[in-house]
């Protein structure tokens, strides 16, 4: 109930001070109108009476000042006028002194002062000396503000400033300036001592008045600012120091931290540059409850913004060594400040280095500088536990990413793994996933396997399971993009010198073998498929031995291959592991390199027998095996044997017939080739063929003795388009006359009561005729060659 | 007095005029009954030169001892008791003209004591027929005591015609005169200076620019605070005025103050320092008098106040010397 009343009664007390106010304003109009001088004199004296109220806030108190100010205009204008009130200025200027109350009093001074400068009387230095001293009476904090107020607002046009009127020999620049700092000097100190005000009132709502009167005083540097004879030596050797000088010895932290903010806003970026040592040489000497690390933060972005506007300047940022000054000055301000919390101090480091990469795009020492700032900031503490510290952390690393678009910068930093290391697992994960993200995103190469190094440091988290990561806790969808994303990051890992993308390769190899069972499956693949890639562009090269390193030759990188993918099959994961050494073998293939091609196709069957136990998965395996057995030409008879007789005899025991079947007709391929000089046994497919028959037939009587109805016939119209395939190719085993019978026991099977009509086979059956009629019709060779078959 | 009381007619007027009457300067002076009339001004060692016009009424003829004019400078002092108060109005301007209402019995039961006495014979015993014109002149009358009109006692300047008569009381007419003296700007005149204070609570150092003032001087100086430990609503400077009549036992004392004038609103910090600028034209100051023909003294003085929030009030005075200043 306390506070609505008092609300309620400054209401009230608002009220009757406005009401004063207009009381005797209407007299004092009266007065003015009649000329007479003293009743104006009296009644504006009293009117002013009312701003000596102590019971209103500050937001009342100006509501009260500007209802008063609106009558000193009239007032002033009456001055003004010699002929209506019949006295010289300087006499007025001395009666309205005779006024027993001190704020009416210089409140009438200062109207008439103003009046006095104007009419040049008297010089206005003197003038505004006098007025700026006589305001000391008032050293009630509301009450003197808002008289300084007054003093400051009448005087702005008065300034004996570069092209004002007034100035005169006697008037220069340096008068207007030291009349404005000793007005503001007075003015924060009253602003200041408004802390100490009314024992009984809450500190919040003290602080919350403070901050409505601030831009009273800012006001003033404000009007510094506009001063146009406030050229950068001035600035330099009297105005900042002097109000450097109040900000440090007022010691209050509100302040120190808006007028600093203030110094940045109003005065130009160039001055800033120029007097960087002075300005941050303040910083340290501040509360330690001031919010500096915005003010700088504020400070470097102008001045990086005011580097950006145009490149003429920046030869001065080297000249003054604005990186150098801002760096030392963060340093002092830390080690002043030792209660700031670690977040603080990250920040200023962000701030510092936005700063360096806009500024000083060209030197990474100093980013590298920065880094190491941090990091020595953070040694010798526990891992970052606050998480907006850690947040500014990752804004630190990711800051130099962001500009230079390029990972292989960043690589370069010695900081900036060390940085790295201070995090907790988490956010080093979600930082490697940034630096991953950011390579994915500008495409960039990393093209050393120095770098690899580095950049496989960087991204551990990732790559290796961490001391102390709670595995239970990594969320499996996302366990599966960061590992996606590793992978994909293999992939831009790349030279286009053999010898170095070797070396890459092995790097990452390296590394990636250390990522336990999980990380393998997604991380080994594109491994593996990049060293193809390398292996590809050195077909036909020599494996000749020069020197004691590894030379870049297929022989050798398929031996790492080899290893990479036996780290698979531990895992375990044998499908992936197949498919890799067929890929491989495929590879050698092309190489040229028998032995090392049987290897990889030895590892596969080996696999297959030992590690693949699913029918599924047996199924997929050995059409790859078959398909890939097919496209190989490197095998001399006797392993191409061993290998064919290997895959079909996998193929016939298979556990499903129709998967049986599908596997040995497939086989068929592996004894027809159809390239120039490829293998054309047609005996053997039509081996293949007939024995695809047999188990379709058996597969056939299993489903009528199980099921009573035959199946479909689906095999059998497969079996038929192979026959086809291989009449077409040209195989002397493969006759129209068996494919007549097939077509006719397929038919027969149709049209038996027992089968019922099926929707996928019967379609098959009725296209498969249909392409052997459109074959007979559509002339040449081929069609003379269908001749013989009726449909 | 006689003249007053007379139940008759009196048989004749009588004035008494200035030769420079048009060109000599006028002030005003506030008569016994209340009512202000303006009078010429003189200083010490001028001459004053006149005459003096009898006219006898209805033009009779009448007799007289002898006719004689004296100038008379007196000093009545005042049996105290109970008289003037004023209370100062709250006015925002100070006024010169507020205090004003002083009782107007002043001399009932006052003492004189004539510390000057000149005297003229302008004519000598005989009858009187028609109106007679009397030139006078004193030269080079030294009148060392200004005018002065005070609560307990009075300095006043007259010029007294005096008409013998036998048998009956004398034809008297009086003209009063103001004597203001100048002085020339003292060849001495230091400042005040002094550091003072409540122990633990209150020091402070002060400075006035001089010790003498004239009537229409500035008192500029300065307030220094050194140590401020309780909490100030305001500082005032007063002037006040110091009257004492009598002398030993019989002293009385009456202090008026004259001037209320802040100088500071709000309380300072350790190391404020507040300027001083008060224009004493304002104020109805007459010249510091000491020890006026042994019956009256005036003095006055500079009181500096604190005035806490609890309205607590601290005070440091300090004589200060007025005088008239010799305009060049």
């Amino acid at each position: 109930m306390m506070i609505p009343d008092g609300i309620e009664d400054e209401e009230k007390w608002l009220a009757e001070g406005i009401a004063g106010i207009q009381h005797n304003a209407f007299y004092m109009h009266r007065a003015l109108d009649a000329n007479n001088l003293r009743e104006v004199l009296k009644y504006s004296a009293q009117m002013l009476s009312e701003l000596r109220t102590s019971k209103l806030s500050p937001h009342k108190y100006y509501e009260l000042y500007m209802r008063a100010f609106d009558e000193l205009r009239k007032l002033e204008m009456f001055f003004k006028d010699e002929s209506r009130h019949g006295v010289s200025i300087v006499d007025l200027y001395e009666l309205v002194q005779h006024a027993g109350n001190i704020l009416p009093r210089l409140y009438l001074l200062c109207t008439v002062g103003s009046v006095y400068i104007k009419s040049k009387e008297a010089p206005a230095k003197d003038v505004l000396k006098d007025l700026v001293e006589m305001c000391l009476g008032v050293q009630h904090p509301i009450r003197g503000l808002f008289l300084r107020c007054y003093l400051a607002q009448i005087s702005r046009d008065k300034l004996p400033d570069i092209g004002s009127e007034y100035k005169g020999d006697s008037d220069t620049v340096v008068d207007a300036v030291d009349f404005v700092l000793q007005n503001f000097i007075e003015m924060n100190k009253l602003w200041v001592r408004l802390k100490h005000q009314g024992p009984g009132r809450s500190r919040e709502k003290l602080e919350k008045e403070r901050s409505e009167l601030r831009d009273l005083v800012g006001k003033n540097l404000h009007v510094l600012s506009q001063i146009e004879g406030v050229d950068l030596e001035m600035y330099k050797d009297t105005v900042l120091p002097r109000i450097l000088e109040q900000i440090v010895n007022c010691k209050d932290d509100l302040s120190q931290y808006y007028l600093m903010d203030c110094i940045i806003q109003v005065f130009p970026d160039e001055y800033h540059l120029q007097t960087l040592e002075t300005l941050l040489g303040a910083c340290p000497l501040l509360q330690p409850t001031v919010d500096i690390k915005t003010v700088l933060s504020q400070l470097m972005d102008r001045l990086s913004n005011y580097a950006a506007s145009s490149t003429d300047v920046l030869p001065e940022f080297l000249r003054v060594e604005a990186f150098a000054k801002l760096s030392s000055a963060i340093g002092r301000v830390i080690e002043a400040q030792v209660e700031m919390p670690i977040v603080g101090a990250i920040t200023l480091y962000v701030s510092l280095l936005t700063f360096t990469l806009r500024v000083h795009p060209d030197r990474l020492d100093y980013v590298d500088q920065v880094l190491g700032a941090c990091v020595k900031k953070l040694s010798g503490k526990p891992k970052l536990e606050d998480s907006k510290a850690k947040k500014q952390v990752v804004a630190l690393l990711s800051a130099p990413l962001e500009k230079y678009k390029d990972i292989v910068m960043a690589l370069t930093l010695s900081n900036y793994p060390r940085v790295m290391d201070h995090l907790d697992n988490e956010t080093n994960k979600v930082m490697a996933m940034v630096i991953i993200q950011s390579i994915l995103k500008n495409t960039s190469c990393i093209s050393t396997a120095d770098q690899v190094e580095v950049l496989f440091e960087l991204i551990k988290g990732l790559v290796k399971d961490l001391d102390g990561t709670d595995v239970e806790e990594l969320d499996e969808e996302d366990f599966k993009e960061e590992q996606n994303s590793v992978a994909r990051l293999i992939h831009m890992l790349y030279n286009d010198d053999p010898e170095e993308m070797l070396k890459i390769i092995c790097a990452a190899k390296k590394n990636i073998m250390n990522g336990g069972p999980k990380r393998l499956p997604f991380t080994v693949p594109p491994l593996i498929l990049s060293a193809l890639g390398l292996i590809r562009r050195l077909q036909g090269r020599e494996g000749d031995l020069t020197g004691e390193e590894v030379p870049a030759t297929p022989k050798n990188i398929f031996q790492i291959l080899n290893q990479a993918i036996e780290a698979l099959t531990t895992v375990p994961s044998p499908e992936l592991a197949l498919r890799l050494y067929l890929e491989c073998a495929e590879a050698a293939n092309d190489c040229d390199l028998e032995p090392v091609a049987y290897e990889f196709f030895t590892q596969a069957f080996v696999l297959y027998e030992e590690e693949i136990t699913d029918s599924k998965s047996q199924v997929t395996a050995i059409h790859l095996i078959i398909g890939t057995l097919q496209r190989m030409n490197v095998f001399g008879v006797e392993n191409r044997d061993t290998l064919t007789h290997k895959a079909t005899g996998y193929s016939a025991k298979l556990l499903k017939k129709p998967d049986q079947c599908r596997a040995v007709y497939a086989c068929s391929h592996l004894f027809w080739v159809d390239d120039l000089d490829g293998i054309k046994d047609g005996e053997r497919v039509l081996l293949c063929l007939k024995r695809a028959l047999r188990i379709a037939n058996a597969a056939q009587q299993m489903i009528n003795i199980t099921r009573g109805s035959s199946g479909p016939v689906t095999l059998f119209v497969e079996i038929l388009n192979k026959y086809l395939y291989f009449f077409e190719k040209g195989n002397p085993q493969v006759t129209s006359a068996a494919i007549q019978a097939l077509i006719e026991l397929i038919t027969t099977e149709t049209k038996s009561d027992s089968t019922a009509p099926d929707a996928v086979s019967d379609p098959f059956f009725a296209s498969t005729l249909r392409y052997i009629q459109f074959q007979k019709q559509k002339g040449g060779a081929m069609s003379e060659k269908y001749d013989s078959i009726k449909v | 007095m006689d003249f007053l009381v007379g139940a008759f007619k009196p048989p004749c007027n009588v004035s008494i005029s200035f030769v420079d009457t048009k060109t000599r300067k006028q002030v005003p002076l506030k008569k016994d009954n209340g009512q202000t009339i303006m009078v010429p001004l003189f200083q010490s060692q001028e001459n004053i030169i006149g005459e003096v016009l009898i006219e006898p009424t209805q033009g009779k003829k009448f007799e007289h001892n002898g006719v004689k004019i004296e100038l008379l400078g007196q000093i009545v002092v005042l049996v105290i008791g109970g008289l003037s108060h004023y209370t100062w109005p709250d006015s925002i301007l100070a006024s010169s003209v507020l205090f004003s209402s002083v009782a107007e019995l002043y001399f009932d039961r006052g003492n004189f004591y004539d510390f000057t006495s000149l005297v003229r014979e302008l004519d000598v015993p005989g009858e009187l027929f028609e109106r007679k014109t009397y030139q006078f002149e004193f030269s080079t009358v030294e009148m060392p005591h200004e005018s002065y009109n005070g609560i307990n006692v009075r300095l006043r300047y007259i010029l007294k015609v005096t008409i013998g008569r036998n048998y009956i009381s004398n034809i008297v007419e009086c003209q009063d005169f103001v004597v203001r003296n100048f002085t020339p700007p003292p060849s001495i005149n230091n400042s005040i200076k002094m550091e003072v204070g409540i122990e633990d609570c209150l020091h402070i150092e002060f400075e006035y620019g001089k010790s003498k003032y004239h009537l229409k001087d500035v008192i500029i100086g300065k307030i220094y605070f050194l140590l401020v430990r309780i909490k100030i609503k305001n500082m005032e400077l007063e002037i006040r005025r110091r009257e004492s009549t009598g002398s030993g036992p019989n002293t009385y004392v009456e202090t008026e103050t004259l001037a209320k004038f802040e100088l500071m609103d709000g309380a300072p910090v350790r190391g404020e320092s507040i300027p001083v600028r008060l224009f004493l034209s304002p104020y109805e100051l007459t010249p510091t008098y000491r020890n006026i023909n042994n019956k009256f003294s005036v003095k006055y003085y500079l009181n500096l106040v604190f005035v806490d929030e609890e309205d607590r009030r601290y005070f440091k005075q300090q004589e200060i010397t007025v005088y008239r200043l010799l305009e060049s």
